[in-house]
């Protein structure tokens, strides 16, 4: 017999009350971060002689700047993420476990800003 | 502030780790290593959106020899946590979880890593 209701079932909610919501996300990222890490790395090549006049051109490309965008912002998720399952995996003090994850969570919101920031300065032309 | 005393299993210094094994540490691993390339890569970004004399700064340092090194880790740590996610996502949908199996794509992943290493930087190079 089974005495949870069918609604409780399918939120996927067990005695944690979460989980399945970090799991999604991370398996979502994991299958965006595939094409873009391959156009990323290919960029990356192609613009190897590093000059930054040569990347101010490539970034100005209105979707050059979306697509970095996305794959630095879905790759900052995503390690979030999985630095989250690392720390809760290994740390089992309390208080150095619950500080580690506020500092990931407030870490990747610097970084998805400060990438932001500078993205839109490079593809505008700062 | 302790922790638990509890036991661990597998015991780390008598049990002797499978490749299987090896390849799940190296996952978390080039996991949180790609997590710290991020921050760097944010500082490369912010950098290059400050303006030349920063831009420059970090690019010499990333064209010096020990640069280099920790460029190329970062591309093998990328295209392993690539190839390896790919086969976690398949892993996801139940298919491939036999021993027979997970021992073939230990070759395939491996191997894929190092070719797409490889055959990146040759590229990068020429």
């Amino acid at each position: 017999m089974i005495l949870r209701s069918p609604l409780g079932r399918a939120r996927g909610l067990g005695s944690s009350r979460s989980g399945s919501d970090h799991y999604w996300a991370q398996r979502v990222t994991a299958v965006a971060l595939i094409p873009l890490v391959v156009w990323f790395v290919a960029s990356l090549v192609a613009v190897t002689g590093g000059e930054l006049a040569e990347i101010k051109i490539w970034a100005s490309k209105s979707y050059n700047a979306a697509l970095l965008l996305l794959t630095l912002l879905t790759g900052i998720w995503h390690g979030a993420l999985g630095l989250q399952v690392v720390v809760e995996d290994y740390v089992h003090t309390a208080m150095t476990k619950h500080v580690a994850l506020i500092l990931i969570r407030l870490i990747a919101a610097f970084l998805a800003i400060s990438v932001s920031l500078s993205t839109l300065k490079l593809a505008l032309g700062g | 502030m302790t922790t638990n005393a509890r036991p661990l299993s597998p015991h780390l210094q008598i049990y002797r780790l499978p490749l299987l094994a090896k390849c799940s540490i190296t996952h978390r691993i080039t996991g949180v290593g790609l997590a710290l390339g991020i921050v760097l890569l944010s500082c490369w970004l912010a950098a290059a959106a400050k303006g030349p004399d920063s831009y420059q700064s970090i690019h010499d340092l990333m064209v010096s020899l020990p640069g280099r090194v920790v460029l190329f880790g970062f591309t093998a740590a990328l295209f392993f946590h690539l190839v390896n996610g790919i086969r976690h996502l398949v892993w996801d949908t139940g298919k491939g979880l036999d021993l027979a199996c997970a021992k073939a794509s230990n070759r395939i992943v491996i191997g894929a890593a190092i070719v797409l290493t490889v055959v990146t930087w040759l590229i990068a190079l020429a």
